[in-house]
């Protein structure tokens, strides 16, 4: 694996891999000392077209725990702004000596682009391009998913039963029903959950108004319904994740996707009322941000089911395995052996880099 | 004066071997092979042509030169020079030029340097409305009785979406029998559209351009035509469901005619997958169930004609990410070949088809098929020696970098194609010959 552009492109033992690697790199995030030296002297590029603090501060913390040093290139501010193109500031980044870049554009495709035009020669990190892709969120799910879901069945209402922190390890998603709702038709995250999650051999189940949905998408490993209740009560799902709704989506005039973000919550939100609907082990997801009392009212972010914060605490963990194995997945051995500080960690790249 | 030429042993339209002597710019001679020979006093010049194919010299309809504006991308001469390299005799040079060819002054302009290029003519085609925004007519009266006399008028790029105004330029054309041509798209349903709407669009994450887009206002235009009792054109029609619509349309009598791109005949969307904006065009790649739709409707004659839309782009507009690449690529001088591959190879189309997609048809539509400088006229004597010849056996590797176009997005570069054009002659002078451009000085004495 050279570079992370799209979920698609991952076999089920690669996600499995990059998963348990995710599961030690979490082990030595409850540490005193978190840092680890694995990537000493190697730089990563935090190329961000598009405003997003949340994933920035992911993938700056993830580098930094692996000692890497961290660019942050954001196009505000930038000779971007000043109408630079994408080749540009490749070639520059490329001329600066970048081992990997971290990605964000509004462009689909613009990290596919980065990677095969021939203008850098580092690893290239989808972080959200367009309507297209959004792996590592996608990974970061899954992971969170395993952890809660793969195991004995917990009651998700109670909070002292959180798993165990590796839990899962070495599994895949058989069996488990993941209902994913909300604007499917914008969202890069929902494409990325839909193959990742069915590589990992889970069930998905899209729920959406019809103008949320995509034309085409009958071509998608999963099925699609209209009617959110009927998908929690009947389909018995073990997670539902809960898209972000952009209010400016139904605000054009006769090309609105809704009629009010009252009905919207009134058909798709995740209230009090649908809460219940769950099963007792069901964990209720949200890439976040996230718009309450639009997809998901407090109750339910609130609610001990809700995994949301964690989420953001796995997506460092997960993004610290994906630059791990893109940067030192092939030389782990003597990198480790040299530093010495991998194993007593917890992470053994021994095992991470051939399994 | 100018050189005299024997065809010796060619077939015209892939029909039986004749020699044909092309002199003083007209076919004055055809008869059976092996009976003409060069006369020794004169200076003729006897090209073997016992593996070619004649045809009459190409008309393309639609056609981008981006002079004047965009020179940075193509000239009139450098795209008329691909136009010769490809076969063609003749282009229509569409609107979309800065300043738009809007204006009598501005048509008149693009004609007379295509006259004094001399590669091929360059029928200027008239935008539809002033600046194609779409809002007021043009002065579609004073572009037709210009000295380019303009027949065909089109705000390609843009469509014309407003009904009343569409109505109004169908039925003002009709005093001077010209033509409506529609670049079929419903602005609304295609906003931010980036590439077919389907299954690759929905993995892919790109904004559909929907098929009902283009059938719609095709739906529309044809019922307008029928109303007004007008000639329509159809530019680039893409989907199955437009070919069902024109094949409606001619059943029912109205006086409709349609053209696809040699890209539409062969690609699909599916190249949009690796995102290189090589691929995006407007309209956009369609699925593989609508390119065979499109061969099956140019074969049984529903769409009439096949025709470039060559759009030229500097590197820069194509070496980005794809929602920031322009929309078009090249085809002069792979319309032919990608025919030939699609239905001649296939067994769908005879060459004497070939020449009336390419040739006849195109330039009937255009009424260029009669007063000074006809084209697209039979192989006879006494008719004006615009001739191509082909060489249908032979194959080439496209490398765009060397083409004489003056951009190299074509979408075939690196593919082997079939057929080669040997020659082209305009009006009796070897624009191509032995497979090479005869340079401009040469073709302008």
């Amino acid at each position: 694996m050279k570079h992370l552009l799209t979920t698609a492109d991952l076999s089920r033992a690669e996600a499995i891999r990059i998963l348990d690697t995710a599961g030690q790199m979490a082990a030595t995030q409850s540490r005193e000392i978190k840092k680890l030296p694995t990537l000493r002297g190697r730089t990563v590029v935090n190329l961000f077209f598009e405003d997003s603090t949340r994933t920035r501060i992911s993938f700056e913390t993830a580098a930094k725990r692996l000692s890497a040093d961290v660019i942050n290139f954001s196009a505000k501010g930038s000779s971007v702004s000043k109408g630079e193109s994408l080749k540009d500031t490749a070639l520059t980044l490329q001329a600066m000596g970048a081992d990997a870049v971290v990605i964000r554009h509004q462009a689909s495709g613009a990290p596919h682009t980065l990677a095969n035009a021939g203008w850098v020669d580092s690893a290239v990190i989808n972080a959200g391009d367009g309507m297209h892709q959004h792996p590592t969120q996608a990974l970061l799910d899954a992971y969170t998913i395993r952890r809660h879901l793969t195991g004995e069945r917990r009651d998700a209402r109670d909070p002292a039963s959180a798993p165990l922190l590796g839990a899962g390890t070495g599994q895949d998603l058989s069996g488990l029903h993941v209902a994913v709702v909300g604007d499917v038709l914008h969202s890069r995250v929902a494409r990325s959950n839909v193959q990742l999650l069915t590589t990992l051999g889970a069930r998905v189940t899209l729920v959406a108004p019809p103008t949320l949905v995509p034309v085409g998408v009958e071509a998608w490993p999963c099925d699609v319904s209209y009617d959110l209740d009927g998908v929690l009560g009947d389909g018995k799902p073990d997670a539902v994740m809960m898209l972000r709704v952009q209010r400016e989506r139904m605000s054009s005039s006769g090309g609105g996707f809704f009629p009010s973000p009252l009905e919207y919550t009134r058909n798709y939100g995740l209230d009090a009322r649908r809460l219940r609907l769950l099963e007792d082990h069901t964990i209720v997801m949200h890439p976040g941000p996230m718009n309450r009392g639009l997809e998901i009212s407090a109750e339910a972010a609130d609610s001990p089911r809700a995994v949301i914060v964690e989420q953001v605490a796995n997506g460092v963990a997960v993004r610290m395995a994906v630059l791990y194995l893109l940067l030192a997945g092939d030389v782990t051995h003597e990198a480790s052996d040299k530093h010495g500080a991998s194993d007593k960690n917890g992470v053994s790249p021994k095992e991470a880099g051939q399994s | 004066m100018s050189t005299r030429y024997l065809l010796s042993h060619v077939s015209p339209l892939g029909g039986d071997s004749v020699d044909m002597v092309l002199a003083d710019g007209v076919i004055e001679a055809v008869a059976p092979a092996g009976t003409l020979t060069a006369d020794g006093s004169d200076e003729t010049v006897v090209v073997d042509c016992s593996s070619l194919v004649a045809l009459p010299g190409l008309v393309d309809l639609h056609t981008h030169l981006r002079e004047p504006g965009r020179e940075d991308s193509e000239t009139i001469a450098s795209g008329t020079r691909a136009a010769a390299v490809g076969g063609f005799t003749a282009v229509h040079a569409m609107a979309n030029t800065t300043p738009v060819q809007d204006t009598a002054g501005v048509v008149e302009q693009v004609w007379r340097i295509g006259t004094e290029a001399g590669w091929a003519d360059v029928h200027p085609v008239g935008a539809v409305t002033v600046g194609l925004a779409g809002e007021h007519l043009a002065e579609l009266g004073s572009m037709a009785s210009s000295a380019a006399q303009v027949r065909v008028f089109s705000d390609d790029g843009k469509c014309v979406w407003d009904p009343v105004l569409m109505r109004r330029a169908l039925e003002y054309v009709k005093s001077f029998d010209g033509v409506i041509a529609q670049h079929a798209q419903e602005p609304r349903l295609t906003e931010g559209a980036q590439m077919n709407e389907g299954v690759v669009s929905a993995e892919i994450g790109l904004a559909g351009w929907p098929a009902v887009a283009e059938e719609a206002i095709i739906a529309r235009d044809v019922l307008l035509a029928e109303h007004v009792g007008s000639r329509l054109h159809v530019c680039h029609l893409s989907t199955a469901g437009s070919v069902d619509l024109i094949r409606w349309a001619k059943a029912r009598g109205i006086n409709v005619t349609a053209e696809v791109t040699p890209h539409h005949l062969i690609l699909t969307d599916e190249l949009a997958r690796g995102y290189d904006p090589l691929f995006k065009v407007n309209p956009p790649l369609r699925t593989a169930a609508d390119v065979e739709a499109v061969r099956e409707g140019l074969a049984d004659g529903t769409i009439d004609i096949v025709a470039t839309d060559h759009a030229p782009h500097t590197r820069e507009d194509k070496d980005c990410e794809w929602a920031a690449a322009a929309f078009g690529m090249t085809g002069l001088e792979t319309a032919l070949s990608v025919v030939q591959q699609t239905m001649v190879d296939t067994g769908r189309m005879t060459w004497a088809d070939v020449a009336r997609v390419l040739s006849t048809a195109p330039a009937r539509i255009g009424r260029i098929d009669e007063g000074a400088r006809p084209q697209g006229r039979p192989l006879e004597v006494g008719e004006p020696a615009n001739v191509v010849l082909v060489d249908p056996s032979a194959t080439r590797v496209v490398v765009p970098a060397e083409q004489a176009t003056a951009s190299a997005n074509s979408p075939f570069g690196g593919h082997e194609l079939p057929g080669v054009v040997v020659a082209t002659f305009l009006r009796g002078r070897a624009t191509v010959f032995e497979g090479r451009p005869v340079e401009q000085a040469e073709v302008a004495r």
